[in-house]
């Protein structure tokens, strides 16, 4: 598939969104609400959620799966009183040692009025600094659309896993068309000139894995995430702290 | 005229014909005796106008600076040493025009990245000091320049120096792809490790200081001073009009507007910038931290 068809999968009506990958994946998740300050964001879910023997905290970008529901969740796109439930939840893991579980799609960060004079920018660098040096494993999971920096407000991770046709980029192609050639209709050149998919991503070192994608609900798919995610979580653990921020840094630093 | 009156325009983002902006009417004097202030759009003696630190001597607004002209406003004589000069902006997705692009914004600009680093003294104390170039592609943020931000920081840790930064950002660069959008992960990084060992940072954002750049490094000072009138946000206001097909409140966006809403500490006019930079560089003195 070239890179407009994946554009176009991660972004279909009936993909998978962020709720069926938590019930698929986990036990007894208990959605946590509210950022503490301002309000609790639809678009960002954020609980604790039992995987096995031990608890994870769960963050997650939600589209809605009806149209009542999206427009709820404003389509995934978070206000910065998202990223921050999100930070709040991340710091509470910490202090319980919880390993830290993010499923990002969206198609980017609220752009609002509310959201700029709340601090939308101040609350994604506040992510990206925390998370940094979060003392627990985070791994981020891209499942549909990982637009820009409001993806990486919840992603700033020791891996980064993108479903098969997931992707990531630093604009939409539509946007990235119309700002460089003044045309839209180009979306798809621009698609492919990004190198958003997800084995550009591995080629790129920005991504560690790519996740199959099985034929009807994906249930395949969550078993496969529910073992690997064990294994990931299991192996991580096992690391001293430093050990892993010194990692997760370099994974970042590295990239020049 | 009764029915002008009663033309509706057709939308809040549709100026009414009265509402329309006149162009500022063409004066016939050499440009480089005179400049147009783009804030009150009467001529300015362009040589009134460099004795101002380029600050409109009619309406206050604060044209934009280059970053060499920022570092001979702000760096005591004589002290400025530069450091990495000499790494240049490269093409690494082989992304379509964009090397001519590239060699286009060092010929625009006169500088190798959209920032220079190095480290200087501010009123005697000495710092490290990053200044972003809006002439560079408008200070976008592609790989190089993270990196020069990154390792000034590291640097400054090392030496156990403050940093001194002044943004000027459209964003990310969109022509670097993912990797320009890794660029706010890892400035970011840099900059909490160096705080987390107790370095002070002192940001001055400057017009336009916009996407990728305020949410990252921007906004992570101790400290956070702006320009007057500076845009500073993380959408444009013509992104958010085209989002939300709302007419938005005046002065979204600009410094006055974070400040009231408590996202910057302070608006400090260019001719007591480089004051207020010595104080706080007096105020804090290092302690250390273990790392």
């Amino acid at each position: 598939m070239n890179a407009k068809d994946r554009v176009a999968a991660a972004r279909a009506q009936d993909r998978p969104t962020a709720g069926k990958y938590i019930k698929g994946i986990f036990d007894e998740f208990t959605e946590l609400h509210g950022d503490r300050c301002f309000g609790d964001d639809p678009a960002i879910v954020g609980g604790i959620a039992r995987l096995g023997q031990s608890y994870v905290t769960v963050i997650a970008q939600e589209k809605g799966t009806t149209t009542r529901e999206r427009a709820i969740r404003n389509f995934g796109s978070a206000h910065p009183e998202g990223y921050r439930k999100a930070l709040r939840l991340m710091k509470q893991a910490e202090k319980f040692g919880r390993p830290v579980v993010t499923f990002v799609d969206t198609s980017g960060a609220f752009c609002g009025i509310g959201a700029e004079e709340r601090g939308q920018g101040q609350a994604i660098a506040s992510n990206l600094m925390e998370m940094m040096v979060l003392k627990v494993p985070v791994l981020a999971i891209f499942i549909g659309e990982g637009g820009s920096g409001g993806a990486l407000g919840i992603a700033v991770a020791d891996q980064v896993w993108m479903l098969e046709n997931a992707f990531y980029s630093v604009i939409s192609p539509e946007g990235c068309a119309s700002i460089l050639w003044k045309d839209p209709a180009r979306a798809p050149e621009a698609a492919e000139c990004l190198k958003l998919t997800a084995g550009d991503l591995m080629d790129l070192s920005v991504a560690e894995r790519i996740i199959p994608e099985s034929e009807g609900g994906f249930q395949k798919t969550f078993d496969f995430l529910k073992e690997e995610i064990g294994a990931f979580i299991a192996e991580k653990q096992q690391m001293p702290v430093d050990e892993l921020l010194r990692e997760r840094y370099h994974k970042f630093r590295k990239i020049q | 005229m009764i029915k002008g009156l009663f033309k509706k325009p057709k939308n809040d983002l549709e100026p009414s014909v009265s509402g329309r902006i006149e162009k500022p009417a063409e004066v016939n004097i050499p440009h480089e005796l005179c400049t147009v202030c783009p804030g009150c759009k009467k001529s300015v003696f362009s040589s009134d106008l460099q004795e101002n630190d380029y600050v409109c001597p009619n309406c206050g607004k604060h044209l934009r600076l280059n970053a060499r002209q920022r570092i001979h406003m702000i760096a005591d004589p004589e002290s400025f040493q530069e450091l990495w000069a000499d790494m240049a902006g490269s093409d690494p997705l082989g992304f379509p025009e964009y090397e001519e692009k590239l060699r286009a914004a060092e010929l625009a600009s006169r500088e190798m990245e959209s920032v220079v680093t190095g480290t200087a003294r501010i009123g005697k104390k000495p710092t490290a000091l990053f200044v972003m170039e809006p002439a560079f592609m408008m200070g976008s943020m592609g790989t190089v320049t993270g990196e020069k931000i990154a390792r000034l920081f590291e640097y400054a840790a090392e030496k156990e120096l403050p940093v001194v930064g002044f943004t000027a950002s459209g964003g990310a660069r969109m022509q670097e792809g993912m990797l320009s959008l890794m660029q706010m992960a890892k400035t970011s990084g840099a900059v909490k490790r160096f705080s987390d060992r107790g370095g002070f940072y002192l940001a001055v954002l400057t017009d336009p200081t916009t996407g990728g750049v305020t949410a990252s490094f921007a906004m992570e000072a101790d400290v956070i001073a702006a320009e007057p009138d500076a845009l500073i946000c993380f959408a444009g206001p013509r992104v958010i009009e085209q989002t939300i097909r709302q007419k938005l409140p005046p002065g979204l966006g600009r410094a006055e507007s974070l400040l009231k809403n408590g996202f910057i500490d302070k608006i400090v006019p260019r001719s007591e910038q480089k004051k207020f930079i010595a104080r706080m560089l007096r105020a804090h003195r290092r302690i250390r931290k273990e790392a």
